[in-house]
């Protein structure tokens, strides 16, 4: 009868002696696990982000040798220069328009697949495929597409009339740019389409078919009980996609290399050509420093906006 | 008004098919009419009159892209690179996630944002930095400087999705482990990581597909056909005098065929996948 308490304690000490290891483990453990990721992304992506603001005040050239600290002469160069600033209009046409015009379609596409229909699968399965085929395939693919002399998009507007003589796409200044266009909204609506049926399809049914019996059409469903709601996720979709188009690299590049006569140009062409043709490493890091700061702020646009609108919508 | 009624629902099932239809038409004829080029002669391709399909049909650009530009040393680079990076980042993204969704971490949604942040920088920012400490550590043109540049763009993906798949796991289950006295590491290893293995599975292609299409990175950091992957040696197949077009189609046809199959198999993970982070709020 006396061995039983002193046995009970002996465990018990025994396991709170346990329990203190577990919760030791426990507090260490989140942490270990998180290094490695931590670890990869504040030396491969943070830590380089901040050593090019370092280089944008230099006048590192690869070609010379030359490297001393320059304050802030390379952002004066850049307020001055005429291709920064035309590289800069266009990249911001090109992400408005590629926004706009995904988002608008992306919509489009969205409605369709939220009813239900035989053969739906296929083409959701469909819709992945401009999503995985690699852009600089998509680039050349659309060179193919839109070739000035055989190019089946001419052929095809010929023979509908559309036009009345063969249009050299993207070798003519006038029109390089809206082909960059279409080849990105081709590549990315359907995606974005995917983004938002999947937002529509956590609208209630429940107040869709309230609204039904009340005797609204599918028209007024939409625009007064989905799209509200759909709203804010519209903004998120729409506000990734811009980030995302604004950083647009290989369709320039590979689709007309920034021409004809720096028509197609746009930041992150230019920085690469500064950087890797000119191998002029504080003046190219001063414009990817322009690009990060003008980035930051379309998101915090979009962000104040969104939270305008969380915050109207719960309250 | 019967009659009428079933009229309204019989042109709304028309317009929806007709549309669907020309979704379908937007999303693959162009790759299509890539695999169509990939098999016609040049003569057919310069012709003023396109044909659609493929006759009389040749296999020229199949082996000019792969006997005379040595196409397939460029598949085994990307092969190496993309399959490393799915490798790493599904081993330390997927220790990531499972901290961030099942262990206790402060400011968990604040870290899950952050990590998000990161990806969304523009690429081109850490480009020149990262090219001046792979010149002096010795790493350029390696496959080593492209599997850790990819493994940092993959992680954000991963880790995101990853989370969302962790979390539809019952937390019960964690309970009981942990009862039977299992550690975080085993939790992990014989408990999660088998329920969720769709969600590894979808993540590992998504992690594929972004390494095997980067293409701006693998430009600056890569120099000849020994170390430069696919969208390198496509972007660079260029002839003297004119574009040559049917060889572009078959090496196209080559590297997006895989995807294509792979992206339809698991279809359906995908979407789910992708598509969770916009829906969940």
């Amino acid at each position: 009868m006396t061995t039983l308490p002193s046995v009970g304690r002996l465990a018990d000490s025994r396991r709170s002696k346990r329990l203190t290891q577990r919760s030791r483990a426990e507090r260490w453990a989140p942490l270990l696990f998180l290094l490695p990721a931590a670890f990869t992304l504040l030396t491969v992506s943070v830590y380089p982000v901040i050593d090019g603001l370092r280089l944008s005040l230099r006048n590192t050239m690869l070609s010379t040798q030359e490297d001393a600290f320059v304050g802030l002469s390379n952002y004066v160069r850049l307020t001055a220069d005429p291709d920064f600033w035309s590289a800069w209009r266009h990249t911001m046409l090109f992400t408005a328009a590629s926004t706009l015009l995904e988002t608008v379609l992306g919509m489009a596409m969205a409605i369709v697949l939220y009813e239900t229909f035989k053969g739906r699968g296929w083409v959701r399965a469909a819709m992945l495929v401009p999503w995985a085929i690699p852009t600089v395939v998509t680039s050349k693919m659309f060179g193919w597409l839109f070739d000035g002399q055989h190019g089946v998009v001419n052929w095809l507007l010929m023979q509908t009339g559309l036009i009345d003589g063969y249009v050299n796409w993207y070798g003519d200044s006038q029109t390089a740019l809206l082909t960059i266009i279409i080849a990105d909204v081709w590549k990315t609506t359907p995606f974005m389409a995917l983004l938002l049926l999947a937002g529509l399809q956590t609208v209630p049914h429940s107040l869709v078919e309230a609204a039904r019996i009340d005797g609204a059409g599918p028209w007024q469903c939409f625009w007064s009980i989905r799209l509200p709601l759909l709203f804010t996720t519209l903004l998120i979709a729409g506000m990734f996609r811009a980030l995302d188009a604004f950083r647009i690299f290989d369709l320039v590049y590979v689709l007309t290399g920034g021409g004809p006569a720096d028509s197609t140009e746009v930041l992150s062409t230019l920085s690469y050509k500064v950087l890797f043709s000119g191998l002029d490493f504080g003046y190219g890091s001063a414009l990817s420093a322009a690009m990060f700061i003008t980035e930051a702020l379309i998101a915090l646009g979009f962000g104040l906006f969104i939270v305008r609108r969380m915050r109207r919508d719960n309250g | 008004m019967l009659s009428s009624w079933r009229a309204q629902l019989l042109i709304t099932r028309i317009a929806l098919y007709i549309a669907s239809a020309l979704i379908v038409v937007w999303s693959v004829a162009p790759f299509l009419w890539q695999v169509s080029t990939s098999f016609q002669e040049d003569r057919l391709l310069s012709s003023p009159t396109p044909s659609f399909l493929p006759w009389p049909g040749t296999l020229d650009h199949f082996y000019n892209i792969f006997v005379e530009k040595q196409f397939h040393l460029y598949i085994i680079n990307s092969a190496i690179v993309a399959g490393l990076t799915t490798l790493f980042c599904l081993a330390i993204g997927g220790g990531a996630a499972f901290a961030l969704a099942r262990l206790r971490v402060y400011y968990h949604f604040g870290i899950l944002a952050l990590i998000l942040s990161v990806s969304m920088f523009p690429q081109i920012a850490i480009v020149a930095p990262l090219y001046l400490a792979a010149s002096s550590l010795g790493l350029m043109n390696t496959y080593t400087i492209l599997v850790i540049i990819y493994l940092s763009l993959g992680l954000p993906l991963v880790i995101w999705v990853l989370f969302g798949y962790f979390q539809t796991i019952p937390r019960e289950i964690d309970e009981a482990a942990i009862i039977d006295g299992a550690g975080p590491l085993r939790l992990l290893v014989s408990v999660i990581l088998p329920m969720s293995l769709p969600g590894f599975v979808t993540t590992g292609l998504l992690a594929f597909i972004m390494a095997w299409n980067e293409f701006m990175f693998a430009l600056a950091f890569t120099s000849g056909v020994e170390r430069q992957t696919i969208p390198v040696g496509i972007a660079n197949f260029t002839n003297l005098y004119y574009v040559p077009w049917g060889d572009l189609a078959a090496a196209s046809v080559v590297v997006t065929l895989p995807l294509v199959l792979l992206v339809l198999a698991f279809q359906r993970w995908i979407i789910q996948g992708l598509t969770q982070g916009a829906v969940k709020e």
